[in-house]
Formats: C-alpha cells, structure tokens, sequence
C-alpha cells in the first residue's frame, strides 16, 4: 500500500499547508474540522466561557426555560445548563481521548506484534481478537463498571480495553504488508534491531490509518459514555457529562426540553464532526485517490 | 472436498474461541471485588456464620476457582447454566432461553430494515460519488449513528405516541385481548408494537454498512472488469446492480457476522426503554443484582451465538467464493 | 421497624416511586365519591419499575414481589384504615401470661385457592418453614423470639414467647401463612409457588411473564368478599420516563410519581379529567449515616456541625420540591410515639464552624478545607444507584458542606455491591440510605449495641447504654403510655447525639385513572381497600371474558 506520508519529506511547513488545504477542500471534511476545533477551544476555555460555577446549587430556581440569566435554562438542582454543558465538553472529550488513546496503545501493541512477529504469536493475538469480538461490549463494559467505581477514570479503561480490536487488525495488515517492503529489508540488513525496525520504520508508516480509526474511536467513546449514563454506570454527578445531562433530562422531558435538547445535540454534533473528520482523513490519506 | 475438510478445519478452529470465551466469561465475573452472595442471605441480622457456610456451600463458592469453572463448563456442555442466585432460583437457562427469541426477533428485523436501506444508499453514494447525493447521505447517516439511541427513542415514543397516538408507547403487544386475536391480527400487533424499536436499533447501524457499501463500490467500480462490461455497451443499471455490486457485497457476509454482538449490546438500552423482555433487560437486571449465574450465562450464550454467526459467515463466504477455502486467505 | 430489615433497604432503593402499603397522613386532592352501588368488572394496570422475583411472601425481597404476594396471600391479623391491628384469618386472639403468650381464633370455612381447607396446621407450617435455619429468608428475626409455637385443633393456633414481646401480635401478617399441603417435604426454594402462588387472598394468581408483565384475577372465593375488579395486571416498565408516558397514552391506571411529575407534569386539564392524584408521608425516612468509628465522626460535635450545615429544607425543596417533611429522627411525625420537642438543627453554617472550630478542625493551609493534625476533612459518602432523589441530596449535601469547609465526595455503588464490600465490611466513612418504617416503635435491631456486629444493621456502630436499656424495655412493655415515654426518650438522645443526620421523610405520590371509585385516604395510605375499588359499568375500559 502507498502511503501518502512517505518516509523522507522534504520540507515539512510548506508540506503540512498543502495537507490542511488538501484537507480543507472537502466541505464535510472541513466541517469535521471546525465543529472538532470550537470543541477542543470550549473544552480548554471552559474556566473562561462559562458564565456561572457549574455546580452551583440554587434550589429556589430549578428547572427554569432558558432566560437572559441562564441562556440555557436550569436543570432540577437549579444549575446553570449552558455552565454544564461547557464544562461537560471537557469530561466527555476527555473520555473520548483517553478511551481511544488506550484502545489505539493496546491495539497498536498487539497488532504490531501478531503482524511482525507472526507464527504463534499470530495466532495467539489474533484468536484473542476473535473471542473479544464475540462479546457485546456494552455487556462486559457492564459488567466490569458495575462492580468497581463508576469513576471516570474506570469508565475510560473499561470503555479503552474493550475497543482494541480494531486497532490491532489494523495494524496488524499493515505490519503484515510493511515488513516485507525493501526499505524495511534495508534497515534489518544494517542491523536495525526489531524495537529499531517497529517504532523506526514501520509503525511511522502504518501511522495514516491508525489516526482515522481513533478520530473515528472518539465519537463511538463518547456515546459508549451516554449509553453507560443512560444506565446509571457512566460519569456520575456531580460532575456533568453531556451523557449524564441527557439522561437527567429525560425524565423531564415534557417540561424541560432544554435540559436533553441541548446535550443530546452537543453529542449529535461532536461525534458527527469527528465521524467527518475521520471520514475526510480516510479519503485523505486514500492512496487511489492519489492517481 | 475442499469444502468439507474447510469446514471441519473451521469448526475445530472454533474450538480455542469457545473456551476463551468461557474463560473471559467466568473470570470477568470473579474479578469483581467482594463475593457473590444471595441478597438474603446479607444484611440479616439472624445469619450466623454457619448459614453463611452452608448458602456458600449450596452455591459452590466454598470450591477453588478452577473447580468452579470446571463445573459451570461441565454444566454449559448440557445447557445446564446453574440456577439463579435471584430469589426465584431459576434455572439460568430458562431465563435465557425464553428471552432470547424476541432479541433475536428484533436484532433480525432491524438488520434487514439496515441492508434494505443503506445497501441502496451506498451503492447511490458511489456511482455519485462526491455529488450532492453523496454529501447529503453522509451526513444523514452520520447523524443516525451521532444520536443517542435513548433520545431518539424517548423522542418518537412522544411524537408517534403520545402527540400523534398512532403507535403503542411500549411493550410487545395489546395489554387485553391478545389472545383472542386472529394470526393476521396478532401479527399486525406485533408489528405495531415493533416498529419503533426496530427502528431505534437500526439507525445506528446505519453509517457502518452505507459507508461500507460505498467504498466496496467504489472499489469495483475501478475493475477491469467493470470498464469491460462498460465496454460492451451493457445498460448501466445491469453492470452496477448485476456485475458491480454482487462483487462488492461479498465481504459483506463476514460483516454480518462481525455485527450480531454489537446489536445484542445495543438491546440493553432499546429494550429497557420500550420495555421489552429481552436478553439485554436480563443482562441489565442480572448486573444490577450481582446474579452471577445468569451473567455468565448471558456473556457465553451470547459470544456463542456470535460465534455460530461468524461460522455461518465464513462458510456461506467460502461457498460462493472458492478462493477462501483454498486457503489463498492465509497470504493476505 | 425490623420486619423485614432487607426488604426495607429494597423498598426505599429502587421502589421509593411505588412505595404505597402502610402510609399515613393521606392528604388526598380530590376525594368525592358519591355513594354510588358499586358494581363488578374491569381491570386495573398498574406500573412496575422492577420485575417481581419470588411470589412466596417470606422469600421475597423487593417491593414488587410484596405488592403482588400482599393480595394473593393473606395473614392471621393485618392494619386497617386507621392502622390498627385486627384479624384476617384470625377471627379474635388471647393475650395471656402477661404477653408471653398468645392464643389465635381462626376463621373457619377459609379455603386455599386450590380447594383445600385452611386450618392452624398451615400456620404452624409457615412459623417452621420461617424459622428453618434452611430458607432463605429475610423475615425469621421476630418469629425466633418464639419459644413454642402449637396447633392444638384446626382452628386454634397458639404461640409462646421467650419473654414478653411488644412486636409480638404485629408479625403476624402475611409472610407467615404458607399452604402446607402444596408445600410440606419440599424444598421451598424450587417450589412451583415461586413463580405460581395459591393463597387464601383476594385475588388469584393468572400469569407471569417475565419481566412483562403479572395478571391477577379476582377470587370470587374469597373470604371477605369478592373484589370488585376483575382483573390486576401489573407491567413492567424499566425505564420511568417510558411509565409517565405510557400513563398518558392510558396504557396504564396507576403508577407512583416522582415530585417533578407530581407538581410540572400533571397539572394538565388532560389529567385533571383523566386521573386523580393523592400524597401522603410516606413510611420510611432518608438519613445520613456516619461511620462512628471513623476518627473524624467519633466527635459529636463534628456530627452536629454537619446536620447544622445541611439545609434540610432546601433539601425537600429541591429535591422533594416541597412533597416532603424534614425528619428530626426515626420516626415519622405522625405516628403516636413521635416525639416533636427533640433538640433540632437549623440551617446555620455560622454554628457549624464554630462546632467545628472548637472540634479542632480549622483551615490551617488556607485551601479552603478545614485541616487537624495536616489532615484535611476530606471523606466519601456512599450511595445507591438508581435513586434520583437521593443522588440530588447527596449533590445538595456535598455543596453545603463545601462552604462551611468539609469536602464530601460522592460515590454510587451498585447495590449489592454496597451491602457485600461495604456496608458488612464497614468499608465507609458515610451513607446516605433509608429506612422503611413499621407500625411499631421497636428499633432494637438498628440502635442496640449488641448488633454492630458483622452484617447487622446497627452499621454505624452506635453505642450508648441508656439507649440499650431503654430499647430493651421497650420491646418488653406492652401499655402503649409507658412505651410511649421509652421511645421519647430514645429519641431526645438520638437528636441529641446525631448518629445519623436525619433528613426527611418523603410523599407518596401515587396517581389513579379517575374512573376508579371508591378509593378513601386513610392514615394506612389509600391500598388498603383495594378490594373495594369499582368501575360503573359505562365507564369500564376493558371487559374481561
């Protein structure tokens, strides 16, 4: 397979412009690109943008419509709703990152071993791949929070060690149809030592569908989150999460829609922006694109 | 020949993946801290230590680990899963057992209203590829998938409900009178009841198998084979729908296959909402209980299931395609 | 109040939304029913959040199981309207021997919905199968204060206690009944009658399904008098959101419904016409717990600072949104044993921080989190899943602690997990939980020091000697004036040392379709003549073959 990043770029500002204007050139995909980019601002600056503490209590003005004071309304403990949902960017982008980066670690680990090493430790890995893709997630995810602490900190692992698989299949093709390339052959011949040949040579070219796969990851973790919310098992309060919002909203709504319509569009819009993103980077790095 | 001894080599292939699976299964639910116990037997001020060993002892917790799995595999090989540690000490296969047609009922459907809708998107989305169609879909796809499948539920429950009371708000069928009904009524009834549901589970799926159909497309269309049949000047609709798309939904089979668990999982949250008894209630219920019977049970009978749908695939893969069991897949 | 002690926990848990048997205080919306004749027929739905488990009342641990159990079985005496004891089957009873013993008439021409005749000897079957060290149950702990217990004829039944027994009579309602002849030699675990129950109730078992729904039908039978309605359904519906509506698509007559649904939701002329609503306190109260051998709660002055802190009104405001009472200790303020001139705790952060100043707890290093000995007063409530109301006030609590300086973190656990690695293990420095309130004071099993053991309720690890004494007392007194000044007492003491932050005690809010007559709010709640709901016949929805 070509890759679009190949192994010796010649200078790389002038480089990285082409590839945002390359990137840029598809509305979705630029689309993808801002809503990801007014959510990483909100989440960092959420100190500055919010306009009120968000865990301020305030039981005399509870569930009320969205107003000049609260632009978004309050939710049934008198919070500001639109405080919530700027801090709330924050946790779910950071267990959409974290999850992912944890998926995205243990799968590059186990593919790039199961396709360097190949043989037994193939098989091993890969058999592993085939029973842990059996299980619904959402079961084990379950199962496994349930008993510990639903603590953000859990909820990413769990979320993270039961999204590898992917990766690892992944990376496994591409170390499969890497490590018999001539520049790979190249390096071995030099003496390069196999830590040298992975994180050296090939992974650095395997890295284009790995990135698409975890912008694609960021949006699955952050309705994995919801759904977990929606049980009771996700982020708890008070520590807002766009899950844990929708899901209090729910209950209310009939007569507070401004407590799910907004969160629940908050997610809508991130994942679908992400799911562009990595949609456009996919096309991107696409080498038959590139006739 | 080639096939049979192909399909003998993949059933025993299976054979490490079943017991993985158990393994996982078991220990997954022994890694949890604390111990399983029955709810009445805690929190009782008349339990001595005594009845405590003698509960334990009835439910096998008193054995080493390894002694217990060997057991619960023993029993798995008979469908005997063990009874459930809830009050009404249940065989856990009945639990299972009686719930599962209707998960499988709706799994199916939703899986059809999916191939039925994105097979055709996708293969639109190609041939256009990059047009306003193309665009459009996407993002519409994209939102199906980027919606929370609780809110949306909870939003058609309200609107096709309650604002416009043309569909029932939950359950399977007619709290009266089911009964009497004649099978075209019954059915009417179930349909009714299912519309909803089937349709909450599916949009989901949607973006993964349009986007699919749309670059497998993509991919044929750039065959030889394909200019050739151009070439010999075949109406357009016959080498898309006959030549291009028959090639294109091949690897399809194996995707099927890969989904069942990922539309079991999504049971637990539709299920819940529209109240429907099915395998994802149990599965909620048994981890909120701490019913670890009927956890393994529903974690093996369910990566079981996958399992056998993955083999399905495999084989119905292998008989329309004969360079798989050649073994030309192991140099991929 | 110890009857069924696991039962309480399960009740206030996951079922505070169809919370409904033995309740006072009915303060009903509407109440005007014509004296009409009523007539039989039609049936009623009523909404489930959880699937009952066990239909065998002395096995049974959750509120559904009891809901359904309660009209299929009955007991030798029971609560009427005005929650005072009277006979069921039991037709009269002796109390003799100064309270050690008591003599049970049953009624005669009781027969089991199977046909079979009732007799003592189905008593005294339920009594051994209770007090088996075999079944699994939750109910044995009054009923092992029984010395001997005889069914001399088939109509006599006769108990001897160990000592006098003030809880005695009460404890023997319907969890003890069972029918011998379907029953004896059996493993009662694996009965038919877990899933298929025959009782001498009003009402007989038709079908469960699982997770479903459970259909009752009327006992035309039954000793006091057939029901009017024909049919009970009972439907399972997890999701509370989906209940409210299915109520408003009428696929249901009656569910219970948080404050929100209660005060927002429908004040609609849709369910003004369609439905009426009733509140009354309900039986059970919602408390803070400290772990009292925690270094930071040993102190009383610490304990008294926190319930200074806490703004218990806000609370129901917020959280109750006013459909509530504030609990000054463990009892509800209606009962006759309440004692309202116990010592209170006002909002006044300002008090709080000076108790705690004087407790050695001031902020040293200036972050905002009152420090002792380079320890800042940092520890973690623990509380259920699955609870709305108790997640707000574990939420309101943690921020009005903060601002006098303590940092609460909370933390929900799934239930079992609470009970098993926590509670038992007295893994915990705090708990918001609640308990289920009887009909009777008795409260040894939860405040006597004998029971901090392992697995006993009194977790918290209260001990004080004169409230030993004086709950001994009063479970050997039987002159309700006498018990009365046992149990002031005990509760001046509780007020005064705050081992539990007692918060509130909340409403029962259930709603029913308007076309049900005959409904009449009681002290006992409104389900207590359940059997005496009628439909007139032009306003019947559903008509049963």
């Amino acid at each position: 397979m070509e890759t679009a990043l190949s192994s010796t770029p010649i200078r790389e500002g002038k480089r990285w412009q082409k590839t945002m204007l390359e990137l840029c050139s598809n509305p979705l995909t630029l689309s993808g690109l801002v809503i990801v980019g007014i959510l990483v601002f909100t989440a960092i600056f959420a100190p500055v943008l919010a306009p009120y503490d968000p865990q301020r209590i305030d039981t005399y003005h509870i569930l009320e419509a969205p107003s000049s004071a609260h632009l978004l309304g309050t939710d049934g403990l008198g919070r500001d709703c639109l405080s919530r949902l700027i801090f709330g960017a924050r946790i779910s982008l950071l267990v959409g990152f974290v999850a992912v980066g944890i998926a995205t670690a243990v799968g590059t680990v186990l593919g790039a071993l199961a396709g360097y090493y190949g043989k037994w430790v193939d098989s091993v890995i890969m058999r592993f791949v085939d029973i842990m893709l059996c299980f619904p997630t959402i079961f084990l995810i379950m199962a496994v929070i349930a008993f510990l602490e639903p603590s953000i900190w859990n909820i990413m692992i769990v979320i993270g060690l039961t999204g590898w698989m992917g990766v690892a299949r992944l990376v496994r093709a591409e170390f499969l149809s890497l490590k018999k390339r001539d520049f790979v052959l190249a390096s071995r011949i030099c003496g390069a030592s196999d830590l040298q040949i992975v994180f050296g040579e090939i992974l650095p070219n395997a890295i284009a569908p790995i990135l698409v796969s975890a912008t694609l990851g960021v949006g699955g973790a952050i309705l994995t989150e919801s759904a977990l919310s929606f049980l009771g098992i996700g982020v708890q309060p008070p520590t807002p999460s766009w899950g844990n919002m929708l899901t209090e909203g729910k209950d209310n709504l009939e007569i507070a829609w401004w407590l799910s319509v907004f969160p629940g569009l908050a997610i809508l819009v991130t994942v679908l922006g992400y799911n562009l993103l990595g949609e456009g980077l996919r096309d991107f790095f696409d080498p038959r694109k590139k006739r | 020949m080639g096939f049979i001894s192909f399909l003998l080599k993949r059933i025993l292939g299976l054979v490490p993946t079943f017991f993985g699976i158990t393994l996982i299964s078991f220990f997954v639910m022994h890694l949890a801290p604390g111990e399983p116990m029955s709810l009445q037997a805690d929190f009782n001020p008349k339990m001595t230590p005594e009845m405590r060993q003698r509960l334990r002892a009835q439910y096998g917790l008193d054995k080493p680990l390894y002694v217990q799995y060997a057991k619960w595999l023993k029993g798995l090989v008979h469908l005997d899963l063990g009874r459930s540690f809830s009050p009404d000490r249940r065989k856990v296969w009945d639990k299972i057992s009686e719930r599962l047609p209707v998960t499988i009922l709706i799994n199916f459907l939703s899986m059809l209203l999916i191939l039925a809708v994105s097979i055709p998107l996708g293969v639109r989305a190609a041939v256009r590829e990059n047009s306003l169609f193309d665009q459009v879909t996407t993002v519409l796809v994209f939102l199906a998938y980027a919606a929370p499948a609780f809110w949306v539920a909870l939003l058609l429950m309200l609107l096709f409900g309650i604002e416009w009371n043309l569909l029932p708000v939950s359950g399977l069928h007619s709290l009266m009178g089911y009964d009497q009904m004649g099978l075209f009524e019954k059915v009417l009834d179930w349909s009714k009841h299912l519309i909803l549901p089937v349709f909450v589970s599916a949009i989901g799926g949607l973006a993964g198998f349009s986007r699919y159909t749309r670059s497998s497309m993509l991919e044929v269309l750039r065959q030889d084979y394909i200019t050739t049949a151009r070439a010999k000047g075949l109406p357009e609709r016959v080498v898309i729908y006959r030549h291009a798309l028959r090639n294109a939904l091949l690897p399809f089979i194996t995707i099927l296959g890969l989904s069942i668990p990922g539309l079991i999982g999504g049971s637990v949250i539709f299920e819940s909402i529209f109240a429907i008894p099915g395998v994802g209630q149990l599965m909620w219920s048994a981890v909120m209980a701490r019913d670890y019977p009927v956890l393994m049970g529903n974690l093996v009978i369910v990566a079981i299931l996958t399992l056998l749908g993955n083999l399905l695939a495999d084989v119905g893969y292998a008989a329309v395609d004969p360079r798989i069991r050649t073994g030309l897949q192991e140099q991929e | 109040m110890c009857r069924g002690s696991v039962s309480s926990f399960f009740q206030i848990l996951f079922f505070l939304a169809f919370f409904i048997h033995f309740s006072q205080d009915c303060l009903a919306e509407e109440d005007i029913v014509k004296e009409e004749r009523p007539v039989y027929g039609d049936a009623i739905v009523v909404g489930s959040i959880g699937d009952a488990s066990n239909l065998i009342p002395m096995l049974a641990t959750d509120a559904t199981s009891h809901e359904i159990a309660g009209l299929i079985y009955n007991g030798l005496v029971k609560y009427d309207k005005d929650l005072n004891l009277v006979g069921d089957l039991a037709k009269s009873w002796e109390i003799k021997r100064g309270g050690k013993e008591i003599v049970f008439h049953l009624r005669k021409g009781v027969r089991w919905q199977d046909g079979v005749p009732f007799t003592s000897k189905d008593v005294l079957f339920g009594f051994k199968t209770i007090t088996d060290p075999k079944t699994p149950t939750a109910y044995a702990g009054d009923f092992l204060e029984v010395e001997k217990a005889e069914a001399p004829d088939p109509y006599t039944f006769r108990v001897i206690y160990k000592e006098p027994f003030a809880p005695a009579l009460s404890s023997w309602g319907d969890i003890v009944v069972l029918p011998e002849h379907l029953l004896k030699g059996k493993d009662i675990t694996k009965s038919d009658l877990v899933r298929h129950p025959v009782g001498l109730g009003p009402f007989k078992f038709r079908l469960w399904k699982t997770q479903e729904r459970i259909d009752l039908d009327a006992n035309p039978d039954y000793f006091d008098g057939r029901p009017y309605l024909d049919r009970y359904i009972m439907r399972i519906i997890p999701d509370p959101a989906t209940m409210f509506m299915e109520l408003k698509a009428g696929g249901l007559d009656w569910m219970g419904l948080s404050p929100v649904q209660y005060k927002r939701q429908t004040n609609t002329p849709f369910f003004r016409k369609n439905f009426r609503k009733y509140r009354y306190l309900s039986f059970s109260y919602t408390y803070l717990g400290y772990n009292l051998r925690h270094p930071f709660f040993k102190d009383k002055r610490v304990r008294q600072a926190i319930s200074y802190a806490i703004d218990k009104k806000e609370i129901i405001r917020g959280v109750l949104l006013g459909l509530g009472v504030v609990a000054t200790g463990p009892y509800k303020p209606d009962a006759w044993f309440y004692n309202p001139n116990v010592k209170r705790y006002p909002y006044d952060p300002k008090r709080a921080r000076r108790l705690l100043a004087e407790a050695g707890w001031k902020d040293i290093d200036g972050d905002g989190i009152l420090d002792k000995d380079g320890i800042p007063f940092s520890f973690t409530v623990l509380t259920n899943q699955g609870n709305s109301l108790r997640d707000k006030t574990a939420q309101i609590i943690q921020y009005r602690l903060r601002q006098v300086g303590l940092e609460m973190k909370i933390r929900q656990l799934e239930w079992t997990a609470f009970i098993n690695d926590f509670i038992d293990k007295r893994r915990f420095e705090a708990v918001i939980l609640g308990w289920t309130l009887g009909q009777d004071p008795d409260i040894f099993d939860i405040w006597h020091s004998s029971k901090t053991g392992s697995k006993q309720l009194n977790f918290i690890g209260y001990e004080n000697k004169e409230v030993d004494r004086l709950l001994v007392l009063g479970r050997r007194t039987f002159d309700r004036e006498k018990r009365k000044e046992i149990y002031y007492r005990i509760q001046e003491i509780l007020a005064e040392d705050q081992p539990y932050t007692f918060l509130y005690v909340p409403m029962a809010l259930p709603i029913i379709h308007a076309r049900f007559h005959g409904i009449k709010p009681a002290p006992a709640g409104i389900s207590y003549n359940f059997i005496r709901w009628w439909v007139p016949k032009n306003e019947q929805k559903y008509i049963i073959p």
